[in-house]
C-alpha cells in the first residue's frame, strides 16, 4: 500500500532514468546507460533473452552493473527486424541481433561509445538507399498516444510506469473529480472505440451510470483480438499493461462498478504473464483494491482467458463465455449498458480504447481532441503487414491518408510491385482499391469506400494478389468461425463460400456473381450478431472495386494474378528448352513429351499442377500462367 | 457424446491436482472455463473421463460441460502428439504463403492437418495469429515459434524435435 506522496516520490526517483528514453536530446541527464531489450512475442521467438543473458554476463565481468543498466521491454511495433536492441543515450536502434552481436555492441559502443555502424537498423527506401531507422519516416511520422510507453519502459516494473505519470490520472478523477466530471470529459474528448465499432466511448460509459451504487455494475476489457494478422492490443498489453488497468479503474468510478474483467486470448501467453504481474504489484501499490487513495472507491480486476473462439470478441458473446458458457452472442437490446455480464449493467471496451484514458483525463478532452478529423478524433494503431516494406505497428493521427501509411511510413510495396488494395477490418472489413489511395482514415470515410476502420489490422495486397482468393480466405475464415446460432450466417456464408470455390475454379457461371451479391444483402439484414452481419463484407467490397477479376475467373477461366491454382497452366517455353527431359522424368502423371534435345510441350489436360516440372527445369523454361 | 477411442490413462496424481483446481474455484462466478482450461494443462486434453470428474464435482451437467468444450477450439478430446505443429493461417502469414508451409508440413510428417502421427510423435494443427505477424509466415513447434519460414525450412525443423 502507497500512498500519493510515496508515489510522487516514485516518479521524482525514476524520472531521471526513464525520461532519457522520451527526450533522446536531454542525453546529459542520463546517470546510467540503458539498454533496451526487446521482449515482446516478435523478439522473443527470436530469441531475445539470449541476448539478455549475454548482455547480463558481460556487464557482470566487466564490472558495470551500477553504470549500465538492462531494461526488458514490450513490443516496438518492429518485430520483423527483431530482436531490437535500443541503447541510450543516443536513441541507438539495433536490429536482428544475435548473441554474437551483442559482443562487439557491448565493447564498441556501451563501453567504447562508438555506434556499431554495421548492425544499426536502417530503413530501406524505394531508391536502395538505406538510412538510419531514426531518420525515417517510420520513426518520425508516427504520433504515439496509445502507444506512447510501449517498448520504452519496463512493463514488468509499476515504478516505470508510475515515473510517466501512472496511476496520476486515477487519483485526479477519484479526488479532483465527480463521476459525471470524469464522463463528461471523455464524452467531450470526442474518443470513439478502436475495437472496429467506432462507437463514443463517452456515451457508453454515460448509459451504463445511471443508479450508482445501487446496483452492481462491471467494467470488462475486450482484449480478445480477433482479427488474425493484427497485434496492437497484444503489444500495449505486453508493453504497457498498467496504462489499461488504470483505465478500467477510472470507467469503473465513473460509472460505479468494483469490479473489472479482462478477457483476453489463450494465444497471447506474454500478455497474460505481464497482466498478472501488473495485477499484483497495483494491489501492493493499492491503486487496485480497497479505498484507492483513501477516496473510499474500491476496485479490483479478474482476468479470463478466450479458449480460441473468433465470436467471442464480439461484446455479447464475451459475457456469455465469461460466465462460463458456450460463447454464443444474445440478441441487442438489451445492450450492455443495461443488462450486460451475469445480467448487470456493464461498460465494455477494447484495450487500445482503454488505453487513451489516462492521458485524457491527465492532459483534458481539449488536448486530446485537437488531433484528428472533425468526427474522429486522436490517433489509431494498424499493425501493418502484408506486401508492404515495413511491416510493423505504427500509430497515426486520424484523418491521414492511406497513401501516406503505405508509401512513406509503411516505405511502399517491395520488390517494385504495384499496390492493389489495403485490406482493413479483417473478416468484417474490405479492401481498399488503389483509387482510393488518398482517402483520409477516418470511421466514416472508411465506411463510405465499403470497408471499415476495423480494430486495426491493415494488410497491403499487390498484383501478385487474387481478390477472389483473398475473399475466399476471409469467407472460410468466417464459415469455420459462425457459432451457428442463427441459419443466415451458418448456412448463408457456407453458400457463399461454396460459390467462391466454384469461381475459383472454373466452374463459375456470370449468373453466380448477382447470387452472391443477393445472398451478401440478405445475410447483412438477417444474422444475429456482427460476426454474420459483416461476413459479407469482404466480398461486397471486391465485387464492387474488383468486378473484372470475378468476371475473368468466370469468363475467361483466368485468374489475372496468377494464385487460383485449378485455372493455372503450366507451359514450356520451346525457346528456352533445351530438351534435357528432367521435367519429363519428374512429372508425376507422365503429362510432359518431347524427343531428347528437342522442346517439351506439357498435356494441359492430364496436368494436375503440382508445380514439379517448374521446379526442376535448370534452365527456367517452364512458368505458370 | 464422443468418446476418445484412445484409452484413457489419468494418474491419481493428475486426479489430486484436478481436485485441488476445482476446489481452488469452488465460489467463483463463472468458473468452468478457468477449470477446464487448467484440467487441460494438467491432462493434455479433455477426455470424457476428466469431463465427468469435473460434473461430479461441480454439480455442473456433463452436457454443459461437453458443450462448452465442443464450442471452443482450443479444448481436445483427442490426445494430442509428444509435439504439436501449429501452423498459422491467420491473414498476415496468409498473405505471406503459409498454405504452402502447412502442405509441406502434412507432406513431411505424411498426415493430414488435424491428425496424429501413428508413433504419437507428431499432431498438425492450425491456428489463427499469435500476434507474431511481423514474422510471418509463423509455425509453432512444441511451443518454440518459427518465422519467415520457406517450405524447404520445414523438414530440418521438424528434423530437431526427437
Ligand atoms: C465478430 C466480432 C468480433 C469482434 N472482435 C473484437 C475484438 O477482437 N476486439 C475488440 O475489442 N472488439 C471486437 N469486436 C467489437 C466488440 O463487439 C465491441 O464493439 C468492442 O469491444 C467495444 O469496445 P470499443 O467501443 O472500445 O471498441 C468484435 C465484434 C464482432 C461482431
Ligand atoms: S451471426 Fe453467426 S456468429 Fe452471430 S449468432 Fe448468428 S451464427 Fe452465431
Ligand atoms: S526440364 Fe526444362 S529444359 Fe529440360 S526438357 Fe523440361 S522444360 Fe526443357
Ligand atoms: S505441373 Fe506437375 S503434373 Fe503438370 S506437367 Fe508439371 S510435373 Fe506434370
Ligand atoms: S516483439 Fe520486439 S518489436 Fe515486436
Ligand atoms: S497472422 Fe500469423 S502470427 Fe499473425
Amino acid at each position: 500500500m502507497k500512498s500519493l506522496q510515496e508515489l510522487k516520490e516514485i516518479r521524482e526517483a525514476k524520472a531521471g532514468q526513464v525520461n532519457i528514453r522520451f527526450n533522446p536530446d536531454n542525453a546529459e541527464e542520463a546517470v546510467k546507460t540503458y539498454v533496451l531489450v526487446c521482449g515482446g512475442t516478435g523478439c522473443t521467438s527470436n530469441h531475445s533473452w539470449e541476448i539478455m543473458d549475454e548482455l547480463k554476463k558481460l556487464i557482470a565481468a566487466a564490472g558495470k552493473k551500477d553504470e549500465i543498466q538492462i531494461i526488458q521491454t514490450g513490443c516496438q511495433g518492429l518485430c520483423a527486424k527483431g530482436p531490437i536492441l535500443v541503447v541510450h543515450p543516443g536513441n541507438v536502434f539495433y536490429q536482428e541481433v544475435t548473441p554474437e552481436m551483442v559482443d562487439q555492441i557491448f565493447n564498441e559502443h556501451i563501453i567504447g561509445g562508438r555506434p556499431v555502424e554495421e548492425f544499426l537498423m536502417v530503413e530501406e527506401l524505394t531508391n536502395g538507399e538505406k538510412i538510419h531507422y531514426v531518420d525515417s519516416a517510420f520513426y518520425n511520422n508516427q504520433m504515439r498516444m496509445a502507444l506512447r510507453n510501449c517498448g520504452r519502459i519496463d512493463p514488468e516494473d509499476i515504478d516505470e510506469y508510475i515515473a510517466r505519470d501512472g496511476y496520476m490520472a486515477l487519483n485526479k478523477a477519484l479526488n479532483e473529480m465527480t463521476p459525471d466530471d470524469v464522463i463528461k470529459e471523455v464524452v467531450d474528448s470526442g474518443l470513439r472505440g478502436r475495437g472496429g465499432g467506432g462507437f463514443p466511448t463517452g456515451k457508453k460509459w454515460m448509459f451504463a451510470s445511471a443508479n450508482r451504487g445501487e446496483v452492481q455494475k462491471f467494467v470488462a476489457c475486450n482484449a480478445d483480438e480477433g482479427d488474425p494478422g493484427a497485434f496492437m492490443d497484444r503489444s500495449i498489453l505486453e508493453g504497457d499493461p498498467h496504462s489499461v488497468l488504470e483505465a478500467m479503474a477510472i470507467a469503473g468510478y465513473a460509472i460505479g462498478a468494483n469490479q473489472g474483467y479482462i478477457y483476453v486470448r489463450a494465444e497471447y501467453p506474454i500478455a497474460v504473464d505481464r497482466l498478472k504481474i501488473a495485477l499484483d504489484q497495483a494491489r501492493d501499490y493499492g491503486v487496485l483494491g480497497k479505498n484507492i487513495f483513501g477516496s473510499g472507491f474500491d476496485f479490483d480486476i479478474d482476468l479470463r482467458l478466450g479458449a480460441g473462439a473468433f465470436v467471442c470478441g464480439e461484446e455479447t458473446a464475451l459475457m456469455t463465455s465469461i460466465e462460463g458458457n458456450r460463447g454464443e452472442p444474445r440478441p441487442r437490446p438489451p445492450f450492455p449498458a443495461v443488462k450486460g455480464l451475469f445480467a448487470q449493467p456493464t461498460v465494455l471496451n477494447n484495450v487500445e480504447t482503454y488505453a487513451n484514458i489516462p492521458q485524457i483525463i491527465l492532459n483534458g478532452a481539449g488536448w486530446f481532441n485537437q488531433y484528428g478529423t472533425e468526427t474522429s478524433k486522436g490517433t489509431k494503431v494498424f499493425a501493418l503487414g502484408g506486401k508492404i516494406n515495413n511491416t510493423g505497428l505504427v500509430e497515426v493521427p486520424m484523418g491521414t491518408t492511406l497513401r501516406e501509411v503505405v508509401e512513406e511510413i509503411g516505405g511502399g510495396v517491395p520488390h517494385g510491385k504495384k499496390f492493389k488494395a489495403a485490406q482493413t477490418g479483417g473478416p468484417s472489413g474490405g479492401c481498399i482499391p488503389a483509387k482510393s489511395y488518398d482517402v483520409p482514415i477516418d470511421y466514416e470515410s472508411l465506411k463510405e469506400i465499403g470497408s471499415m476502420m476495423g480494430s486495426g489490422g491493415m494488410i497491403v495486397l499487390d498484383e501478385d494478389n487474387c481478390m477472389v482468393d483473398i475473399a475466399k480466405f476471409y469467407l472460410g475464415f468466417t464459415v469455420s468461425e459462425s457459432c451457428g446460432k442463427c441459419t443466415p450466417c451458418r448456412i448463408g456464408t457456407r453458400r457463399m463460400l461454396e460459390i467462391l470455390e466454384k469461381i475459383s475454379e472454373g466452374r463459375g457461371e456470370i449468373e453466380d456473381l448477382d447470387r452472391l451479391y443477393d445472398l451478401a444483402k440478405y445475410i447483412q439484414a438477417n444474422a444475429l450478431c456482427g460476426l454474420g452481419q459483416t461476413a459479407p463484407n469482404p466480398i461486397l467490397s471486391t465485387l464492387e472495386h474488383f468486378r473484372d477479376e470475378y468476371e475473368a475467373h468466370i469468363v475467361e477461366k483466368r485468374c489475372p494474378a496468377g494464385v487460383c491454382k485449378a485455372l493455372l497452366n503450366y507451359v514450356i517455353d520451346p525457346d528456352k528448352c533445351k530438351g534435357c527431359t528432367k521435367c519429363a522424368r519428374n512429372c508425376p502423371v507422365q503429362a510432359i513429351s518431347g524427343e531428347v534435345k528437342q522442346p517439351h510441350v506439357i498435356d494441359s489436360g492430364k496436368c494436375i499442377k503440382c508445380g514439379a516440372c517448374m521446379e526442376n527445369c535448370a534452365f527456367g523454361a517452364i512458368s505458370r500462367k | 457424446m464422443k468418446v476418445s477411442s484412445v484409452p484413457f490413462s489419468g494418474t491419481k496424481e493428475q486426479e489430486a491436482r484436478l481436485l485441488e483446481v476445482i476446489a481452488k474455484y469452488k465460489d467463483m462466478k463463472g468458473a468452468l472455463m478457468p477449470i477446464m482450461q487448467e484440467a487441460q494443462d494438467i491432462y493434455g486434453y479433455l477426455p470424457y473421463q476428466v469431463q465427468k470428474i469435473i460434473s461430479d464435482e461441480t454439480g455442473i451437467p456433463i452436457e454443459k460441460i461437453y458443450g462448452v468444450a465442443t464450442f471452443y477450439a482450443q479444448f481436445s478430446m483427442e490426445p494430442k502428439g509428444k509435439y504439436t505443429v501449429a501452423v498459422c493461417l491467420g491473414t498476415a502469414c496468409y498473405v505471406k504463403g503459409s498454405g504452402a508451409i502447412l502442405e509441406e508440413v502434412e507432406k513431411v510428417l505424411g498426415i493430414p492437418d488435424g491428425s496424429c502421427t501413428a508413433d504419437g510423435k507428431f499432431s498438425i494443427e492450425t491456428c489463427r495469429c499469435v500476434g507474431a505477424c511481423g514474422l510471418a509466415p509463423v509455425m509453432i513447434v512444441a511451443g518454440d515459434v518459427y518465422g519467415k519460414l520457406k517450405p524447404e525450412d520445414v523438414e530440418g525443423i521438424l528434423a530437431k524435435y526427437e
